[in-house]
C-alpha cells in the first residue's frame, strides 16, 4: 500500500477475499485430534479497514494459527460509516473508524455495539491511548472503540523552498504562491483555527463559538485559495504533487512525508508550531457483526508487538501496541523522531468525538470555499 | 448534329486491372441507348465517369459536345438514377423532386410549380406530400426518374434501375420507361445486364465484355448478326457447338463438331478457311420441329432424335432433343401453334435448320 | 399445453420485474421518501420539503446545478462535433481493416479503469507534465505551463470519456446510410455542406440523439473526471450529492439532490426529443 489514508477518489475498496480452504481443513483437523479446540468454531472475519491495517502476512499468520479465514476491504471513514449506516450495521464484522467518528454516528445512527473488554488482552495497549480512547468512544456508559493505529497531520515541506512555513497559515504566504496544496476537508478546517490562534476542540460543544470560529476560518482559506494550486483528493496525488516539485508545502499526512523523505531527503514531513493534528484508528464492533469471538482474536492477535510493528511497516505509522517499537526498523524510528522532537509530541492535538451537527457547519464553509473565486 | 454525349477511347483502370478500355460510342439526342453486359464488364464504371463520380484514366467525354472532365458530378448537365433509386427517405416526395431545383436557387413558386408539372407528367399528381416509405416499387421508378427530369438534364443515366422489381412489374416499367423517355424527349443512357430491357427499350445497344465494347447497334443487329461469339452467346439462346471447318465454298461452310455431327453454316463474310477450328452458334427459336423428315427436307440441316425434356415455360417453352447419330443434345423452341402440345418425352421428331442461322466464328475469338 | 406457455410466460417475465421493482422502482420510492424527511434531533425525522428548499434557497447549490448542466450539454455538443467527422470516416469513408482497426481505437482507452485513463489525462496536462515539457523543449513556451485544474481540462476530460458513446450509434446510423443517397445528392446538384445539412444529417439524427442523451447523462453524472481534472475551482453537482451521502452524512439532502438531478435529465431529454422531433423508440430502438 503506498499510502495508508487511501482516499475515496481512489477507490481504494479492493476485496481480497482469502480462502485457505487447505489450510483451514488442516488447522481445524490438527486442532480437533489434539483436544486443543480452544476455538472450535472457525468464521470469516469481514474486516472493513483502511489500506495497509491487514497487510497479507499478518492475515495469513492469522489464518494460519486461528483457522479463521480473513476478507479485507479497503475504504475510509466516511465510507465506512455510510456503508454500516446503509445496512444498519450489518456486512462486517470488524471496522476501524478514526475515535472521533465513533460517538457521533453511534448516536444518530446505532450502527455500533459495544465492545467485552473482558474478551480483550488489555496489557498489550499502551494504557494511555487506551483509556484515551475508550472515553473518546463511550456513549451511554458503553464503550465502543480501543485504539490501533495512530499518526498525525501537520505539513510536507520540501525545506530548501519552503523553509520559512512553519504552520498552516503560512501556506498563505507569498513566497509559495501556486504550489501550495490541501485537502478541502475538515482537518484543514481545525489545523488552520489552531494555527489562527483559536482553539476549535474547545468550541465542539458550543455550536454558536464553533460557528464563529468557521467562519474566521471560512475568511482565510478564501483569502488564501489564489495560493493553491489544487486542493488535493487522494494520497497518491498529494505524493505526485510533491515528488514533480509542482508543490512544495502541502498539509497532509506524517506517513506521506516520511515516504517522500526516503526518496529526496530535503522533503519531509513538519510538525506545525501551533501543533499536529492526532488521530487514532480503532476497532469497533459493527452493531449486525457476525463473528464477534473472530473479531476479538484479531484484536488480540495484531496487537501482539510483533504483528504490530508488521503493520507499522506496511502502514507506516505507528501503533497502540505497547513495546512495538522496538520491533520497527531504525529508518522509519529515525524519520519519526526527526519530525517529532519530545515538545512537539507533546503539543500533538487529538481531535476529540465530533458531536453531531458539526458537519453540517464544516460542510457549509467548505462549500464556499470551494465556490469562492 | 451534335451527339448528346460523346465518349473518345475511354479508359478506366484500377491499380493493376483494367476496368474500362479505349470505349468510343456516341448518342444521338433524344434516343435510348443502352449498354448491356454481365456483372463486372465495366458498365458501371462508365456510367459513373459520365456521371463524374470517377475520373477516367484517359479519354474524353463530352456532353453536347463539350468536354466535362473538369466539371464536378453536381454541376454536370447529367442525371442520373441509380440502382436502388436512392431516394431521400428524410424528405417527402415533393421535397425530393425539388432538391435539385432548391439547390439550383430557384424561387420557392417555380419549385412548387415544375414539382407540380413533372408530378402530373408521371402521373402521379396526388403524391406530392407522401413520405417516400409509403410508396409503390413502380411509383418509387417515377419518383427517381421525375427527381432527375425536373432539371431538363442533357442526360439522363439508369443503372439497371428496374433490378429491385419483381417480374410483372419490370415488364410494365419497360414499356412505362420508354414511354417516359418519348415524352420527355431526353437522351436516355441506360445499363443493364438484363437483355430483355435492352432489347425492348433501346434504340441502340452497345454489349460490353471485359472492359471492351463487343459490338454497337440496334437490337436486331445483335440479335439477327451478332459480330462477336460473346454477342451470339449473351444475346438471346444458342445452341453452340465446337468443331473443325472442312469445308469452306463461297461463305458457305461444313463444321464438323467435336462429336462428331456435320453442320452446315455461314461465316457472315468473316475469313474462315477449311482446317480451322471454329464455333457455330444456332438459336433454339431458329430450329423447326417436325414428326415428318420430309417438311425439313428442303433446310441445310436436318437430323432425327428424340425428346430427352421438355422445358415448359409458356411462350419460351424448350424441348431438348438427343440426336440419332452423335448423342448431342440440341435445344430447340417448342412452337406454340397448337401442333406440338402432346408432345412427350421419348417420342422420335425431327429437327431442321438452314444454313444462314447457323453462325460461324473463328475458335478463340472471343 | 395452455398453461404451459403461460408458466413460461411468467418465468421470462419474472426477472424483468424483480430488475424493475427490485432495483430500479423501489430504491427511486425509497430515495424519494429520504429525500422528504428532515433531521429535527438526533435519530428523529419528520415528513417536510426542507431539503428541497435548502436546495432552492442556497445559492451555490443552485449555480453548482446550472453549471453542471450547461458544462454537460456544452461537453455533449463539443463531443457531437468532433464525434461526428470520426464517425463519419470511420462509418463511410473507411474500408475493411482499416475501418475496424479505427474502430477499434475508439473502443482502447475503455479497456482501463476511468481512473486510469484520468490519471491518463493528468500525466500530459500537468505542469511538470508531458505537453508542458514538449511546448518547453520545442521552445514555444518559456516555463512551465499549467493546464490541469481548470474547466477546460474538465471538457477535454469528460470529451475524452464520452467519445466512443457517440461514435457507436452515429457510425450505425451512418452505416445505414446508403452511398448511392450521399452521390444521388451530387448528383442533383448539392453541394457538401447541403447534403450534409439536408441529407446526412437528418438520416443520423436518431444516432445523434442518442449519441447526445447518453453522453449528456454520463457528464452530468460523471465524478471522478470533473472532480481530479478540475482542481480548486471545479464544481459538479455529483460532487455536492457525495458529499452530502459519504461526508456530511446528510442523506436526506443528498437523496433531494439525487432527485433534483434526475429530474434535470429527465427533462433535458424530453426537451432534446422534442426539439429534434425524434422519438424514444426511434433512438433508442
Amino acid at each position: 500500500m503506498i499510502d495508508p489514508k487511501i482516499d475515496f477518489r481512489t477507490k481504494g475498496v479492493v476485496m481480497q477475499k482469502r480462502r485457505g480452504s487447505l489450510k483451514f481443513i488442516v488447522s481445524v483437523a490438527t486442532v480437533s485430534l489434539l483436544g486443543l479446540a480452544h476455538s472450535a468454531s472457525a468464521d470469516t472475519l469481514r474486516l472493513l479497514t483502511w489500506g495497509g491495517y491487514a497487510p497479507e502476512n499478518v492475515v495469513t499468520l492469522f489464518e494460519e494459527e486461528t483457522g479463521n479465514t480473513v476478507e479485507v476491504t479497503k475504504s475510509n471513514n466516511e465510507e465506512m460509516i455510510a456503508k454500516l449506516r446503509a445496512t444498519g450495521g450489518g456486512g462486517f464484522d470488524l471496522v476501524q473508524p478514526s475515535q472521533d467518528r465513533i460517538a457521533g454516528p453511534q448516536a444518530e445512527f446505532g450502527i455500533y455495539k459495544p465492545i467485552d473488554l473482558s474478551k480483550i488482552d488489555a496489557a498489550q495497549f499502551i494504557p494511555s491511548m487506551l483509556e484515551a480512547t475508550k472515553g473518546n468512544t463511550t456513549v451511554d456508559g458503553e464503550i465502543y472503540g480501543v485504539p490501533h493505529v495512530w499518526g498525525t497531520s501537520g505539513l510536507v515541506l520540501d525545506t530548501t523552498k519552503a523553509a520559512d512555513v512553519k504552520d498552516y497559515t503560512d501556506l498563505c504566504n507569498a513566497d509559495v504562491a501556486g504550489k501550495v496544496s490541501y485537502r478541502l476537508k475538515r482537518p484543514t478546517l481545525i489545523g488552520f483555527a489552531f494555527a489562527m490562534g483559536m482553539d476549535p476542540f474547545a468550541a465542539y460543544g458550543d455550536e454558536a463559538a464553533y460557528t464563529d470560529i468557521m467562519n474566521k476560518v471560512e475568511a482565510k482559506l478564501i483569502e488564501c485559495k489564489p495560493n493553491v494550486k489544487t486542493y488535493w483528493g487522494g494520497g497518491d496525488e498529494l505524493l505526485n504533487l510533491v515528488r514533480s516539485g509542482e508543490v512544495v508545502a502541502a498539509m497532509a499526512w506524517d506517513t506521506g512525508g516520511w515516504k517522500l523523505n526516503a526518496d529526496n531527503p530535503d522533503i519531509t514531513f513538519v510538525a506545525p508550531s501551533s501543533g499536529a493534528l492526532g488521530w487514532i484508528d480503532t476497532f469497533a464492533l459493527p452493531a449486525k457483526g457476525k463473528a464477534d469471538d473472530a473479531a476479538y482474536a484479531w484484536i488480540n492477535f495484531v496487537m501482539q508487538p510483533k504483528i504490530a510493528a508488521m503493520i507499522t511497516e506496511a502502514a507506516g505509522n505507528f501503533t497502540a501496541s505497547k513495546g512495538a517499537d522496538e520491533f520497527v526498523s531504525a529508518d522509519l524510528k529515525a524519520r519519526y523522531q526527526a519530525s517529532f522532537p519530545p515538545e512537539a509530541v507533546d503539543n500533538i492535538k487529538w481531535y476529540p468525538p465530533v458531536p453531531a451537527g458539526l458537519e453540517a457547519i464544516e460542510g457549509g464553509v467548505l462549500d464556499r470555499v470551494k465556490a469562492a473565486n | 448534329m451534335t451527339p448528346d454525349l460523346q465518349c473518345i477511347d475511354l479508359t478506366k483502370r484500377f491499380g493493376d486491372t483494367t476496368a474500362v478500355s479505349d470505349v468510343s460510342f456516341s448518342v444521338p439526342p433524344g434516343s435510348f441507348f443502352s449498354i448491356l453486359g454481365p456483372s463486372g464488364c465495366g458498365k458501371t464504371t462508365i456510367m459513373r465517369m459520365i456521371a463524374g463520380f470517377l475520373a477516367p484514366t484517359s479519354g474524353d467525354i463530352l456532353i453536347k459536345g463539350k468536354s466535362v472532365l473538369d466539371v464536378a458530378p453536381n454541376r454536370r448537365p447529367v442525371n442520373m438514377v441509380f440502382q436502388h433509386l436512392a431516394l431521400f427517405p428524410m424528405m417527402n416526395v415533393a421535397d425530393n423532386i425539388g432538391y435539385g431545383l432548391r439547390r439550383a436557387g430557384l424561387p420557392k413558386r417555380d419549385i412548387t410549380r415544375k414539382v407540380g408539372e413533372v408530378l402530373e407528367r408521371i402521373g402521379l399528381p396526388e403524391i406530392g406530400r407522401r413520405r417516400v416509405d409509403e410508396l409503390s416499387g413502380g411509383q418509387k421508378q417515377r419518383v427517381a426518374i421525375a427527381r432527375c427530369m425536373v432539371l431538363e438534364p442533357d442526360l439522363l443515366l439508369l443503372d439497371e434501375p428496374l433490378g429491385a422489381l419483381d417480374l410483372k412489374l419490370r415488364e410494365r416499367m419497360k414499356i412505362e420507361l420508354k414511354a417516359l423517355q418519348a415524352d420527355f424527349d431526353t437522351t436516355f443512357v441506360y445499363i443493364t445486364h438484363d437483355q430483355s430491357e435492352a432489347l425492348v427499350m433501346s434504340d441502340q445497344i452497345a454489349v460490353m465484355n471485359q472492359g471492351r465494347f463487343e459490338q454497337m447497334g440496334t437490337a436486331r443487329d445483335l440479335y439477327y448478326r451478332p459480330e462477336t461469339p460473346f454477342v451470339a452467346g449473351f444475346v438471346g439462346d444458342s445452341n453452340r457447338w465446337s468443331g473443325r471447318i472442312e469445308r469452306s465454298d463461297g461463305g458457305v461452310l461444313e463444321l464438323r463438331t467435336e462429336i462428331g455431327l456435320l453442320i452446315r453454316g455461314t461465316a457472315q463474310g468473316r475469313a474462315l478457311g477449311g482446317g480451322q477450328s471454329a464455333d457455330i452458334f444456332v438459336r433454339p427459336e431458329a430450329i423447326r420441329l417436325s414428326r415428318k423428315e420430309t417438311e425439313l427436307t428442303s433446310l441445310d440441316n436436318h437430323l432425327k432424335g428424340h425428346v430427352t425434356s421438355l422445358l415448359f415455360n409458356a411462350a419460351a417453352s424448350r424441348v431438348l432433343v438427343r440426336d440419332e447419330g452423335s448423342a448431342g443434345e440440341i435445344e430447340v423452341a417448342l412452337p406454340q401453334s397448337g401442333e406440338f402440345d402432346d408432345l412427350a418425352k421419348g417420342d422420335v421428331v425431327h429437327i431442321g435448320w438452314s444454313g444462314e442461322q447457323a453462325n460461324c466464328f473463328a475458335a478463340g475469338a472471343e | 399445453m395452455r398453461d404451459g406457455t403461460r408458466l413460461g410466460f411468467i418465468l421470462l417475465l419474472t426477472p424483468l420485474l424483480l430488475w424493475l421493482s427490485l432495483l430500479i422502482i423501489i430504491p427511486h420510492i425509497d430515495m424519494f421518501l429520504v429525500s422528504l424527511r428532515e433531521r429535527v434531533g438526533v435519530g428523529k425525522y419528520e415528513i417536510s420539503p426542507a431539503n428541497y428548499l435548502t436546495f432552492l434557497q442556497e445559492p451555490l447549490y443552485l449555480w453548482t446545478f446550472m453549471r453542471t448542466a450547461v458544462m454537460s450539454v456544452l461537453a455533449t455538443l463539443i463531443t457531437l462535433i468532433v464525434g461526428f467527422p470520426v464517425a463519419y470516416y470511420i462509418a463511410k469513408m473507411a474500408k475493411g481493416r482499416i475501418q475496424s482497426l479505427l474502430f477499434l481505437l475508439c473502443l482502447v482507452p475503455f479497456w482501463v479503469s476511468e481512473l486510469v485513463r484520468t490519471f491518463g489525462w493528468m500525466i500530459l496536462l500537468r505542469e511538470t507534465g508531458v505537453i508542458s515539457s514538449l511546448l518547453q523543449y520545442l521552445g514555444l513556451i518559456h516555463g512551465p505551463v499549467e493546464m490541469l485544474y481548470n474547466d477546460a481540462a474538465i471538457m477535454i476530460g469528460l470529451v475524452y470519456t464520452s467519445m466512443l458513446f457517440m461514435v457507436v450509434p452515429l457510425i450505425s446510423t451512418l452505416g445505414s446510410l446508403d452511398d448511392a443517397v450521399i452521390e444521388a445528392g451530387y448528383d442533383l446538384g448539392g453541394s457538401g455542406p447541403s447534403i450534409l445539412w439536408e441529407i446526412i444529417i437528418p438520416h443520423a439524427m436518431p444516432g445523434i440523439v442518442s449519441g447526445c442523451i447518453v453522453v449528456f447523462m454520463l457528464s452530468l453524472g460523471n465524478y471522478l473526471t470533473p472532480t481530479m481534472l478540475g482542481g480548486k475551482d471545479s464544481l459538479w453537482f455529483t460532487e455536492l450529492i457525495y458529499s452530502q451521502f459519504i461526508v456530511r452524512f446528510n442523506w436526506e439532502l443528498g437523496a433531494a439532490f439525487g432527485f433534483v438531478l434526475l429530474i434535470l435529465s429527465s427533462f433535458i431529454v424530453w426537451a432534446t426529443l422534442r426539439l429534434t422531433g425524434q422519438t424514444l423508440e426511434k433512438t433508442m430502438g
